[in-house]
């Protein structure tokens, strides 16, 4: 019983401290991972409050393919300035492509 | 055509006042907490509804109440939310056709080529990822696949089996070897499929029950699952057309590929020119 509350409340506190960071952090990419990182937590927190389906699609969908998508428009938008600032628009984003 | 938003917090940070934040904190805390104080105070008036599900579970043609509900109780929604899906992937469809940003510098690609999926002949691929590839998307399409059957029974279901599919699909795109092109015919039917199954069955039913959407009772197995498998298709088909779109090379931040507007043949010139 003691087990369960300690991580039923290690969870709340962890939603909440990630959700206060992801929404204060000044950088994108912080705000990214810890988004990511949010929604495995509210997975976990589905699986405990009885919903594995809503755990499953939060995992999947929140997590995984949220994640992916916000880190392809951090990157278009991370890019975009650089395009804006040189006229070879072409050379920033060819730049990109060793690195990741 | 499009434009892309300029992202900058810390200017959208100051434009508020101290008081007007402070406010703002004050009359959105409020509204929360007594919104936490109502779900609190509130008798639980949903707690019927788990009993009843229960009851007609029988008749729905699957074990799963959750599967029971989304797909024969309340199909509507789930009917019209794989419709909102399919506008999505209508407005995301025009920044699909360019050459992914992943594979601008390699030439010989040709979006417009009508295929689905095709290969890229002369990609730098990582070899350990395409190794871990090679096991991973296979298990994958297996765990998939899975999910859909046992969504009938247990947890799991359409939505979560097509974003399987589709996290299989941004790794084979993330891989470089395979590129997918998401205005060709197959793409559209796939991301199409579930929208017309649904509707098919929907109307198809009406005959035989009087009402659309009332699936006769010994067939209603079936149908779920036939609609099931069409909305994976759509769904991953949808989800991984997203990620092509947003992980695309905008050509209209460029001025010299809008200009030409011939998108292979302008890769095909510039790589050299930078190396």
């Amino acid at each position: 019983m003691s087990f369960s509350v300690f991580i039923d409340g290690c969870l709340v506190i962890g939603i909440l401290t990630l959700a206060c960071l992801c929404l204060a952090t000044k950088h994108l990419f912080t705000a990214i991972v810890l988004f990511v990182s949010l929604g495995l937590m509210v997975a976990i927190a589905w699986v405990r409050l009885g919903a594995p389906d809503l755990a499953i699609a939060e995992a999947a969908i929140g997590a995984g393919l949220t994640g992916a998508l916000l880190l392809a428009t951090w990157r278009q938008l991370s890019t975009e300035p650089a395009n804006n600032d040189a006229d070879t628009a072409n050379k920033s984003g060819d730049e990109n492509v060793p690195h990741p | 055509m499009f434009h892309t938003p300029n992202l900058k917090e810390h200017d959208h940070a100051n434009e508020l006042s101290v008081i007007t934040r402070i406010l703002c904190a004050i009359a959105i805390g409020t509204l929360s907490l007594s919104l936490i104080i109502m779900l609190i105070v509130t008798d639980n008036p949903s707690s019927v509804l788990p009993a009843l599900v229960q009851q007609q579970l029988t008749q729905s043609g699957v074990q799963n109440p959750v599967t029971a509900v989304l797909l024969n109780f309340r199909s509507y929604d789930t009917l019209l939310e794989i419709g909102v899906l399919l506008i999505v992937a209508v407005a995301m469809l025009p920044n699909s056709n360019f050459i992914s940003n992943i594979n601008s510098d390699m030439p010989g690609n040709n979006p417009s080529s009508g295929r689905l999926v095709s290969v890229v002949t002369n990609a730098q691929v990582n070899p350990t990822l395409e190794a871990v590839l090679r096991w991973l998307v296979p298990m994958i399409v297996v765990m998939a696949g899975y999910m859909l059957w046992t969504g009938a029974a247990l947890p799991g279901g359409a939505f979560q089996s097509g974003a399987l599919l589709a996290g299989a699909g941004v790794l084979v795109q993330l891989s470089g070897r395979l590129q997918f092109c998401f205005t060709s015919t197959i793409a559209k039917l796939l991301a199409t499929i579930g929208l017309i199954a649904f509707m098919v069955v929907a109307v198809g039913v009406a005959p035989t029950t009087g009402v659309i959407l009332q699936y006769p009772t010994e067939l209603a197995g079936p149908l779920i699952l036939l609609i099931e498998i069409a909305a994976t298709l759509s769904i991953a088909t949808i989800l991984l057309l997203l990620y092509n779109s947003l992980a695309t090379q905008i050509p209209e931040m460029s001025p010299k590929p809008l200009a030409s507007n011939k998108q292979p043949s302008a890769s095909n010139k510039q790589p050299p020119a930078q190396e």
